[in-house]
């Protein structure tokens, strides 16, 4: 395995604000490589660095052995980029806004018209292809801001919020294209999404960002069993009570979120009844109780303590009860 | 080249497409010409200028096309950037250089388009153009002055964020440049302390380099107006390019 994408010590900032923190790591050739985080995580900030639209502040960064700041057309050259935003020229057709896009890249105009040919035909467009894009949907135009994105076959692409909008059907969709692609013409991605589960599903590593650092990379499959099994919510009017009760050394975490007790365990379908039982016994009451196998949703909000944040209060009540929970 | 070309190329294509804002922009120089023209023609007398006041105010007329035309065109950049496309053209692996140059040279074609059609809609009312390189020579000034205020609303455009600040530019830079050009009236019937002003006014120079072409007299020697209209269209060109290369995105 090549290494595509090199990062060290990348920051950058805006003023006070550090947008990027010092991160590192490195994305391998051919491999599916998910950021997730929150708004304003540092997720475009980091793909525009990457990109050459952004200067560090400091630190370094290569795209296929080529330094992002040292040689700037040779790191254009060699990736696509699909923005966070749209990008299109709506008063084009879409056969026009590829001709455009064909023509800065300086491919050859029969190349180039079998390319966009191909790759229309690929994103379901070749209907459209003499429409002016503005009126297009959501989706269509999407599609073809990723088909443009083809069209110089970088060996890198970056995708920023892809499927954000879409309706699921189309998401699918556009993921299977992306997953195919990444298969069959060895194109490294690296993608954002807000969607956990179809980065679950086609991401090979992912990294999550927060406030500009990397808080967790690896594999989906580990950063899921990071939690330590399955997962088990239980709700209760008392849900101090549970974290108390279910000090277990079978149980690998405890934590409370708002009047949820969130609780990691292995092989949860065998100890769901130890569970009700000890709680019975010592008189907590049980409003319900749901086992699913975590998902990288879980493994983020462990993470980032997203709903901890939005309650300042209920976060300080947490870390007692856990810390509680440890002295037993 | 071909990068200049294609950023032409969409121009082009926009322009052709954009029906309502031809005719929008030739319909007001046409107004001016039409009851300014007939309205004041038998009111003013022009000694020494051919006295007809139409014939005087045609190459005005296209100048002003050109201008509006230009800096409307080289303004544009900011609805790209508003519109996401200038990152398009951005991340490509192109120069800045290439990109400003086409989107000048765009701007200006459109701008000299827009020009010309006043130009053929006076052939109707009193315009004779009866030597062909007078005609080539008022070609000649509208490409700079295309060229010229393109590159300026290039420039322009590289330091706004959005149209906001356009309002502004227009009532305090295009139309004053308009206003003291000697488009509506000679310059020697302004008040003497005015003079010195409308003689750098660039703009000047190219509406009486326009009307040497299209009438044979000027109030400004040929040569003096192509000397600095272009100049000024070099000097627009370099401080536009200068701007882009350093605008955000
Ligand atoms: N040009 C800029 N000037 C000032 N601050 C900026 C700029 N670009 C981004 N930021 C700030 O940097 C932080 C990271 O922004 P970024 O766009 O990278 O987040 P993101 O992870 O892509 O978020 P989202 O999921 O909303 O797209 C944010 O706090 C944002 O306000
Ligand atoms: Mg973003």
């Amino acid at each position: 395995m090549t290494v595509a994408i090199h990062i060290e010590n990348l920051t950058r900032r805006f003023n006070d604000l550090v947008a990027v923190d010092n991160i590192s790591f490195d994305i391998e050739h051919g491999e599916i490589f998910g950021l997730l985080g929150p708004n304003g995580a540092g997720k475009t900030t980091t793909l525009s660095m990457l990109s050459t639209m952004l200067k560090p502040t400091s630190g370094s960064a290569t795209v296929n052995g080529i330094d992002i700041e040292r040689d700037e057309d040779g790191v254009r050259k060699s990736i696509g980029i699909v923005f966070q935003d749209q990008s299109l020229d709506e008063e084009l057709t879409a056969w026009e806004n590829m001709d455009f896009h064909g023509r800065l890249y300086r491919i050859p105009a029969d190349i180039r018209k079998q390319r966009i040919t191909e790759l229309l035909r690929l994103v379901e467009l070749e209907d459209r292809q003499h429409d002016i894009v503005k009126t297009f949907s959501g989706g269509m135009r999407r599609r073809l801001e990723i088909a443009r994105g083809l069209l110089h076959h970088p060996s890198v692409l970056f995708l920023d919020e892809p499927t954000l909008g879409l309706d699921p059907q189309t998401r699918n969709h556009l993921w299977q294209y992306i997953a195919t692609l990444a298969r069959e013409k060895g194109i490294t991605i690296i993608l954002t999404t807000h969607y956990m589960d179809e980065a679950d599903r086609l991401c090979n590593r992912i990294a999550i960002i927060d406030h500009g650092k990397i808080i967790a990379l690896d594999t989906p499959k580990n950063l899921k069993d990071g939690i330590g099994g399955d997962v088990v919510t239980i709700r209760s009017p008392d849900p101090a009570a549970i974290v108390a009760a279910l000090a277990e050394p079978w149980i690998s975490r405890v934590e409370q979120h708002n009047d949820e007790v969130i609780v990691s365990l292995k092989n949860a379908e065998q100890h769901i009844s130890t569970i009700v039982t000890l709680l019975n016994t010592k008189q907590v009451p049980i409003e319900s109780i749901a086992i699913h196998k975590p998902t990288l949703e879980d493994v983020f909000l462990s993470f980032t303590g997203k709903t901890i944040r939005e309650e300042e209060a209920d976060h300080k009540t947490n870390m007692r009860m856990y810390q509680k929970m440890v002295r037993h | 080249m071909d990068i200049i070309y294609t950023i032409w190329l969409r121009n082009m294509k926009r322009y052709i497409r954009s029906k309502s804002r031809i005719i929008g922009s030739i319909s007001m120089p046409l107004f001016f010409l039409l009851f300014l023209g007939f309205g004041l023609n038998s009111v003013v007398q022009l000694p020494g200028i051919g006295g007809n006041y139409i014939v005087f105010l045609i190459p005005g007329m296209v100048a002003m096309s050109v201008l509006f035309t230009s800096v409307f065109s080289g303004i544009q950049i900011i609805w790209d950037k508003q519109f996401g496309f200038l990152k398009e053209t951005l991340v490509a692996p192109v120069s800045r250089l290439e990109i400003m140059l086409g989107q000048t040279l765009g701007g200006a074609t459109t701008a000299v388009l827009q020009g010309f059609m006043i130009l053929i809609l006076s052939l109707f009312i009193g315009l004779h153009v009866s030597n062909p390189v007078g005609f080539l020579i008022a070609l000649g000034f509208m490409i700079m002055i295309g060229i010229s205020f393109t590159a300026f609303g290039i420039a322009i455009a590289s330091r706004m964020e959005d149209m906001t600040g356009f309002q502004l530019i227009m009532n305090f830079v295009v139309f004053p440049i308009f206003g003291l050009s000697g488009a509506l009236f000679p310059i020697s019937s302004l008040p003497a302390w005015m003079g010195p002003v409308t003689l750098i006014d660039p703009l000047t120079y190219g509406v009486e380099g326009i009307r040497y072409g299209l009438t044979g007299v000027s109030q400004v020697n040929p040569l003096i107006c192509f000397a600095v209209i272009g100049v000024f269209s070099i000097m627009m060109t370099v401080l536009g390019a200068f701007l882009f290369r350093k605008i955000k995105f």
